[in-house]
């Protein structure tokens, strides 16, 4: 019996059959099972470990490597605000207090209500926007209290929820198309054009 | 006077709201450059790669055309492209993930056809959700119109290009580490040698590690000529180059400018780019090339801004970013919290970077915050020379990666340049600032 929904466990053996070895899929299947459960549950390793042929403990193990999987539950938004160097002189620390106090939340902690977490961000790549703030990995451009604290109502009000979905990355990511050339004819095609690579440098 | 006369080569669509699209990106030229490579044999992509002189544009600045031609007698590989963009104050693949992926993906496909590879894996960091959609739809538009997936535009070559989400990890930026990460395990940088992926990568495969920005310089690479790129610049510098700007200056962003032809001075007093600084403030810091390189004083405002001209002045242009500390920042909170991040990220692996970024982070916590001594700049300055012994300008390595040696950095630079800022704060106890 699968853990996964039956549309998540489709893409997720869709995920695996794209790498030549299973194992490869395993960030974007993380992804998958934080999207489902809100956070990366003991049920979510388990079908992660058997799609991918690793041990439970392993999936684990390399789970909690990675700063964006949340190995316990955490609110339906993650709010990150960045406080390294180009942050920081725009206010980063500031604006981290003032996000505890609008979301009613410690640094690490979620809110009473199971609607925010609230983290202390490494940089987010956003810099000329800085103080850098994400919800659910989607910037939100809030670079003043003022801002942040609207931002806070629209999410709560909801007004945000197509710009801000909620847990994972890959919520919105959908492959469509592919090689689907068999192994055997691609080995093909690459050893004609090195063979007629070869023919060219003998020639000089 | 900055030189702006440089055509833009990574950011002609930049400037159009639907700059992303596939329409946008086909009523522009797209795909012109990929047809005229795929009309012209692999190797003789691969010499207008190496004509242009292209170096690296990730951090490590290797040149590119080098990189590939350790491969080319190998049977099976894959192309990996970098795009774990997370040095601080890096923001410059973001923008082209987002603003062009149309562009990334043609200048990946034209070099799986020079190196004649048959899968692409792109590694985008997962903060980047909106910029993996943008990829993501990019590749499937790709396979749409036949620019990717068998026979590719009626040629003779085939390719698959997978889009692979991150998950957080400054580490994987190194290109050994995200082969790891992309085999689905923690991202610990691999031993060296081989010092570089080609001879053992991706599944023990010969592999090529490219970054983004280095990818979305090709399409204008084969469409104009290699020696067209190569006579932008000068001397090892050619072509363009992204500049993220930020800190504090009045318009932070990402910039496209002549490499060499600008200094730093142009890049952040030009109206039409940085803007200068607020009124009243003056420069006191510039942090050139990411937060793991030594920083620059206002004296070397007028260095140009190239790879070698940064290197001689003992510094590195590194990731392309630039930050700006005025006379109003405080350089020790930015050490402290340049330190924070890199105990943050050591992925534990060596001794001398595990042990020693806590322990320096520590060091320079108690200096910001209160209960800091005048003996710990000595200390701090020993803990450096263990990490980077001698605590010269390339590092010597004592790690497996260059994140530990890139530690020293910051710490060693301030307590040179502004160490009664240091002494100021042990008097204080704690920062003068709050």
């Amino acid at each position: 019996m699968s853990h996964f929904r039956v549309d998540l466990r489709q893409r997720a053996e869709e995920l695996v059959a794209l790498y030549p070895r299973k194992r490869s899929a395993m960030l974007p299947l993380l992804h998958l099972a934080q999207e489902q459960d809100g956070y990366v549950s003991e049920a979510g390793i388990a079908e992660v470990a058997e799609l991918t042929g690793a041990t439970p403990a392993d999936v684990r193990g390399t789970a909690l490597f990675y700063d964006l999987f949340h190995l316990e539950p955490v609110g339906k938004y993650v709010v990150s605000v960045c406080t390294n160097i180009a942050c920081l002189l725009a206010g980063g620390e500031e604006m981290l207090e003032h996000a505890s106090r609008t979301l009613g939340c410690a640094v690490g902690a979620t809110s009473d209500d199971q609607l925010f977490t609230l983290e202390e961000a490494e940089c987010l790549a956003d810099c000329d926007f800085a103080p850098c703030v994400q919800v659910n990995h989607r910037y939100v451009r809030t670079t003043t209290p003022a801002t942040f604290d609207a931002m806070v109502e629209d999410l709560r009000a909801g007004r945000l929820d197509s710009d801000v979905p909620s847990h994972g990355t890959l919520i919105r990511v959908r492959r469509s198309g592919g090689l689907r050339v068999s192994r055997e004819d691609l080995a093909a095609e690459r050893a004609g054009a090195r063979s007629q690579r070869e023919a060219r440098e003998a020639k000089g | 006077m900055a030189v702006l006369s440089a055509p833009r080569i990574l950011t002609s669509r930049a400037d159009y709201p639907d700059s992303h699209t596939l329409t946008r990106f086909l009523e522009t030229g797209g795909n012109d450059a990929l047809r005229k490579a795929l009309s012209m044999h692999p190797e003789e992509v691969a010499a207008q790669v190496d004509e242009a002189s292209l170096l690296g544009r990730g951090g490590a600045g290797f040149p590119a055309g080098r990189k590939w031609s350790m491969l080319r007698k190998s049977a099976i590989a894959y192309l990996v492209i970098n795009g774990d963009e997370s040095e601080p104050a890096t923001f410059k693949d973001h923008f082209l993930v987002e603003r062009d992926p149309h562009q990334l993906v043609e200048g990946v496909t034209i070099a799986a056809y020079a190196l004649q590879v048959s899968q692409v894996f792109i590694y985008l960091r997962g903060e980047f959700a909106l910029g993996l959609e943008r990829v993501q739809q990019a590749v499937n538009d790709a396979y749409e119109v036949g620019a990717l997936g068998a026979k590719i535009l009626g040629s003779n070559f085939s390719l698959d290009v997978v889009v692979h989400p991150g998950a957080g990890a400054y580490i994987c930026g190194e290109e050994t580490a995200l082969i790891e990460s992309l085999e689905g395990k923690r991202g610990f940088p691999r031993i060296k040698p081989p010092f570089f992926p080609a001879v053992t990568g991706l599944y023990g495969e010969p592999t090529v590690v490219n970054n983004v920005e280095t990818m979305s310089n090709l399409p204008w690479i084969v469409l104009n000529g290699g020696a067209a790129f190569a006579a932008l610049g000068q001397g090892r510098s050619t072509g363009t180059r992204l500049f993220a700007l930020a800190g504090d200056v009045r318009r932070p962003g990402v910039y496209e400018i002549e490499m060499v032809k600008n200094t730093f001075r142009d890049l952040i007093f030009d109206p039409s780019l940085g803007g200068g600084l607020r009124e009243g403030r003056s420069v006191r810091a510039i942090i050139p090339g990411g937060v793991s390189a030594p920083w620059f004083s206002p004296e070397q405002l007028d260095v140009p801004l190239g790879q070698d001209e940064v290197a001689e002045q003992g510094s590195m242009l590194g990731s392309g970013s630039v930050v700006v500390l005025d006379d109003a920042a405080c350089v020790v909170r930015a050490v402290w919290r340049i330190t924070k991040f890199f105990s943050r990220e050591t992925c534990g692996q060596c001794t001398p970077c595990r042990e020693g970024a806590g322990w320096i982070e520590r060091a320079m916590y108690r200096i910001e915050h209160g209960g800091g001594r005048e003996q710990d700049l000595e200390l701090l300055l020993d803990l450096c020379d263990n990490i980077a012994p001698g605590l010269t300008w390339p590092p010597q390595q004592t790690t497996i990666c260059v994140l530990g040696p890139s530690i020293p950095s910051s710490v060693h630079s301030a307590i040179s340049m502004f160490r009664e800022d240091f002494l100021a704060h042990v008097r204080h106890g704690g920062c003068p600032h709050d």
